[in-house]
């Protein structure tokens, strides 16, 4: 019997020692794919799902600009207002804001500005369509529609 | 004598590593956001001269599909009401293939111009829907032309370095093959500027 006990005892447990290995795979690949966010959204934003998706190539020609209800109403209000980086601005900001984020790319890329607009589904087009007049304004004309992709795809195309 | 004792046991020990990597694992779980920067793509006409005046539109009514959409999000599509989104995609393929056979649909796809008209209080979700359906429609229509589905075409106008014979079948399906480099099959979705609340 004592034999038996000490067979088994020799070996219970099992060897933690590649444990720490496989939680640092894990964690450099967090790491690696990891974005921090350098703004913090102070609007509500739920996008809009659409089916026919285009992807961004160049990721740092691409500013972001956001339009929902804030989500600090005491303060802001509830009528939907416009954030870039940090800000809320007015519409009329924009062509500014355009020119600054402009300035920050190579002479050669300039024209090729990509303003992505993250705008709440429940946003309602007029300033939508006011924040478009700005841009037209400040010759930022390549847009992007910002959607994820629709899950329920009926019509497949 | 202390050399005596620590003779045997002399390496670190490991067990709290994991731990450790454990919370910065975590850290990282938290914070991460995967970048999703994917959506419709649009152009947005150039500024307007203000020296000169808007072009009359010279355009003959058969060849111009409208769509109006109202500040409760009713649609009027062809001057007629219309509750589901979902079937503007064939309407507009119909449209846009006619080539004259309808006489209240386009002469030709060179000329068939998409008018799209939303209130100042239509909500963005509905702007996007519809956007979405005219994007879908242009996209099978010109992947039929190559044979490919309009989601094999969305896939190689998203190549990001296509190969030349990429580029030729993407040229001839947008219809860029045309003599002098004239497009025979544009994409006219023309967005109007939105009318002010109540239209």
């Amino acid at each position: 019997m004592s034999k038996f006990k000490k067979k088994t005892n020799s070996s219970a447990d099992i060897p933690t020692a590649s444990l720490p290995d496989i939680i640092f795979m894990l964690l450099f690949f967090f790491m690696v794919t990891t974005v921090l966010r350098e703004t913090e959204i102070m609007v509500k934003n739920v996008l809009p799902r659409a089916t026919q998706l285009s992807k961004l190539q160049k990721k740092s020609l691409v500013s972001h600009l956001y339009i929902g209800k804030p989500k600090v109403t005491s303060k802001y209000g509830s009528e939907p207002k416009i954030q870039v980086d940090d800000v809320l601005i007015e519409p009329k900001d924009i062509v500014l804001w355009v020119q600054r984020k402009k300035d920050e790319l190579d002479e050669v890329e300039r024209d090729q500005i990509t303003i992505s607009l993250k705008i709440d589904q429940e946003a309602k087009m007029g300033i939508v369509s006011d924040v478009q007049q700005q841009l037209r304004e400040a010759n930022a004309r390549k847009i992007m529609y910002a959607t994820p992709e629709r899950i329920d795809q009926t019509s497949g195309g | 004598m202390a050399r005596s004792t620590l003779r045997g046991k002399n390496e670190i020990n490991a067990g709290s590593m994991a731990d450790i990597a454990f919370l910065l694992l975590i850290f990282f779980l938290v914070t991460t956001t995967f970048p999703n920067d994917r959506g419709i793509l649009f152009t947005l006409p150039p500024k307007a001269d203000p020296n000169r005046p808007p072009p009359d539109v010279t355009k003959n009514d058969r060849n111009i599909f409208k769509i109006l959409v109202n500040s409760a999000d009713l649609l009027l599509v062809e001057n007629e009401p219309l509750e589901d989104v979902s079937l503007i995609k064939d309407m507009v393929k119909e449209f846009v293939l006619n080539n004259g056979r309808n006489p209240t649909l386009s002469d030709n796809p060179k000329e068939a111009v998409v008018s799209f008209k939303t209130d100042r209080g239509s909500s963005y979700e509905i702007f996007i829907n519809i956007l979405d359906q005219l994007d879908g429609a242009y996209n099978e229509m010109y992947g039929e032309r190559v044979g490919m589905t309009g989601a094999q075409f969305r896939e190689l106008r998203n190549t990001p370095n296509k190969t030349p014979e990429q580029r030729n079948q993407y040229n001839t399906a947008r219809g860029k093959d045309g003599p002098d480099g004239k497009v025979t099959f544009p994409k006219n979705i023309s967005i109007a500027e939105p009318s002010k609340v109540g239209g």
